[in-house]
């Protein structure tokens, strides 16, 4: 897709001019991965090597991630939930605003890797071709046309902040607006009785193998000893065993409450395909509904759980 | 031999009757080794699974003894077991965990018992995966070491092929039909068409990692790793464990459950010190494991190319292109 093209040669630009001038130390964005549909985060830090700079459809991790408490100057390739990100991980003090320069790029999703599994019936991807709005995905003995729509990941269909909330640089057209998310799916869950819902959660995370990608990938998750990995007291069994897997991660999504800003890392970062997002996003609902806030969409704005004020809803205490 | 295809749940059944069976079930978009009670739930139709069968032997979470005061009991697995649809990698990872769990210093009860009380049916792979690298590693797409019995896909049926003494024992006992010469050509053909197309370099790697425990070239591999599990539990010859005791009062049992040198816990002592601090003394340890102490200890490369830990890394880490990187790199030992 030409635009994407257009897009990778001005973050090349972009970032070749900020190590030319010295602006910053470091570049973070994407480089080619090794595998079809696959970009890997980079680390730029001579003008010549910004050429290995990209941009695509499968720019899929948050590189928040790789800028909590770093000493160098540093300039990052963001996407709308990067961006998010980024404002909330500021707000916790964890970013120097001073020394962060962020290349601001619209979005308009990513690919989810599952859904390309999912076409090709578990055989493996060989070669991927732009075809309009569409992709045509190649595997031994298949040949298939997929609309890119169709393969965007869950997140991305129903993210409204696809253009950077904050940045310095901004390259490429806004991306369109979109509709106000419904949380349909956080609200067919809740419509489940305690029983179902106790079942569908047993489902999903009798798959976790416990590797911890989840919390690894989220730029939130930076407890420097995770209550996970606390011997004394054990707040959740080392053993795997699908009662203290989903004890693990209801502990890391209430830590999350206010803080996540669904960018749907941890969900991409599951090699077991848990449905992950089922448990933060009826969180990041709570927190919407409750206090009107939703994470890092207004940077200059305190998180709903660092402030408290004498007329926020306490239903879980009084009736209101 | 020879066995149709639809004849196959039906051979899985009467093997189900006299042993516990593993095979390959359909889980979504991916598969994994699961104990099956049907042969229908057997599905071979991908090549590697998600998890490697690893855990078939060693249990991700597998409890040595429980004690109630001072009463124990051990946990010892002796029931006979049948991994069926094996791939040839996997395979030969068990061989590799074998010297692990039983070797001059040491014998591990619970793997052993498991592992001589278990057969490998394997399946060779006719379509392998452009992430396979098992020619690079010692193995291949049909080789089948480490099997008792090998079956190949020659479109609706499969030729059996006895590989062990305990393999034709099995065999004698599945009542197949002798296969004719035209199924042997069939499945000849597969075997040559099936063709490893990913190679990576292993020369000399070894004599440049004996070198470059201080070179800088550890300096960057780790810089977009996120230091989780996935390539460690996805690896079908990681074998590190931790052992905890699970308790209530003077009730428990001690488990020991997979651990990976990826995270920080690994290694981190009781006072509190880390002697491995970063995300690249931990990549050093892993890639140093497999390719130098693995080799210094047991001969042999810690890898067997299934390219499991290239899908499942969140972040594309690829180990062939860091051992390309040190392949092509000048080890130096100055500090």
């Amino acid at each position: 897709m030409l635009r994407m093209q257009k897009l990778a040669s001005a973050i090349q630009d972009a970032a070749r001019m900020l190590l030319e001038e010295k602006k910053v130390d470091l570049v973070v964005g994407f480089s080619k991965g090794s595998l079809p549909l696959r970009s890997t985060p980079c680390f730029i830090r001579k003008p010549e090597d910004a050429a290995k700079l990209t941009w695509d459809c499968s720019c899929e991790n948050n590189l928040a991630n790789y800028l909590r408490k770093r000493q160098d100057r540093v300039a990052v390739v963001a996407k709308g939930c990067d961006a998010r990100s980024i404002a909330a991980l500021i707000n916790e003090n964890q970013i120097d605003r001073n020394n962060l320069f962020i290349i601001g790029v619209p979005c308009s999703g990513m690919v989810d890797r599952a859904k390309v599994e999912a076409a090709l019936e578990g055989k493996d991807l060989i070669a991927v071709e732009e075809k309009g709005d569409t992709l045509v995905l190649k595997a031994i003995g298949v040949t298939m046309e997929v609309k890119l729509d169709d393969l965007l990941h869950d997140t991305c269909k129903v993210c409204r902040y696809g253009n950077p909330v904050i940045y310095d640089m901004m390259i490429g057209e806004p991306a369109p607006a979109k509709p106000e998310d419904s949380f349909a799916d956080v609200a067919a869950f809740e419509a489940l009785s305690p029983a179902e819902r106790r079942a569908a959660l047993a489902a999903e995370f009798s798959k976790c193998i416990r590797c911890y990608a989840c919390r690894n990938a989220c730029p939130m998750c930076y407890c420097t000893e995770c209550f996970v990995d606390c011997s004394a007291p054990v707040w959740v069994n080392k053993s795997t065993g699908t009662d203290d897997n989903i004890m693990f991660q209801a502990g890391r999504v209430f830590h999350s409450a206010g803080r996540c800003a669904d960018c749907g890392a941890c969900d991409r970062a599951c090699p077991m395909g848990i449905n992950l997002r089922g448990m933060t996003r009826k969180m990041v609902k709570e927190v919407k509904e409750l206090f009107g806030y939703e994470t890092g969409v207004n940077p200059d704005e305190k998180p709903a759980l660092a402030e408290f004020k004498a007329d926020d809803p306490q239903p879980f205490l009084v009736k209101e | 031999m020879i066995i149709a295809k639809n004849a196959l749940p039906g051979l899985l059944d009467k093997l189900i009757a006299e042993y516990e069976v593993y095979a390959p079930v359909k889980e979504g978009t991916y598969s994994l080794y699961k104990q099956i009670c049907k042969g229908t739930e057997a599905y071979f139709g991908f090549l590697n699974s998600k998890i490697p069968p690893k855990g078939i032997l060693f249990p991700q979470s597998e409890k040595l003894f429980s004690y109630s005061g001072a009463q124990m009991e051990e946990c010892i697995d002796s029931k006979k077991k049948v991994v069926f649809g094996l791939r040839p990698c996997d395979a030969q990872s068990l061989l590799l965990l074998d010297s692990v769990f039983k070797n001059d210093k040491y014998e591990d009860p619970y793997y052993m018992n498991r592992r001589a009380n278990t057969l490998l049916v394997g399946m060779a792979c006719c379509y392998p995966a452009p992430t396979c690298f098992c020619t690079s590693m010692g193995g291949g797409p049909f080789d089948s070491k480490g099997l008792d019995v090998m079956l190949t896909d020659i479109g609706d049926e499969y030729l059996v092929e006895a590989v062990s003494e305990k393999g034709r024992e099995l065999m004698a006992k599945m009542a197949l039909s002798a296969a004719g010469d035209g199924q042997k050509a069939a499945a000849a053909k597969v075997r040559d068409a099936a063709v490893v197309t990913c190679e990576v370099k292993t020369d000399g790697l070894k004599n440049k990692l004996d070198a470059n425990f201080y070179d800088s070239i550890w300096e960057s591999f780790h810089e977009k790793c996120l230091g989780c599990g996935s390539c460690t539990y996805s690896c079908p010859t990681c074998h590190c464990f931790d052992i905890v005791d699970e308790a209530r009062d003077c009730n428990g049992c001690r488990v020991r459950n997979w651990d990976s040198c990826m995270f920080p816990l690994f290694t981190l002592h009781g006072s509190g010190h880390n002697p491995r601090t970063t995300g690249k003394e931990r990549m050093r340890q892993r890639v140093m494991h497999k390719f130098k102490y693995f080799v210094d200890n047991f001969n042999a490369t810690a890898c067997v190319g299934c390219g499991r830990c290239i899908k499942n890394c969140p972040v594309n880490l690829d180990i062939r292109e860091i051992l390309a990187d040190i392949q092509g790199s000048e080890a130096r030992s100055d500090k």
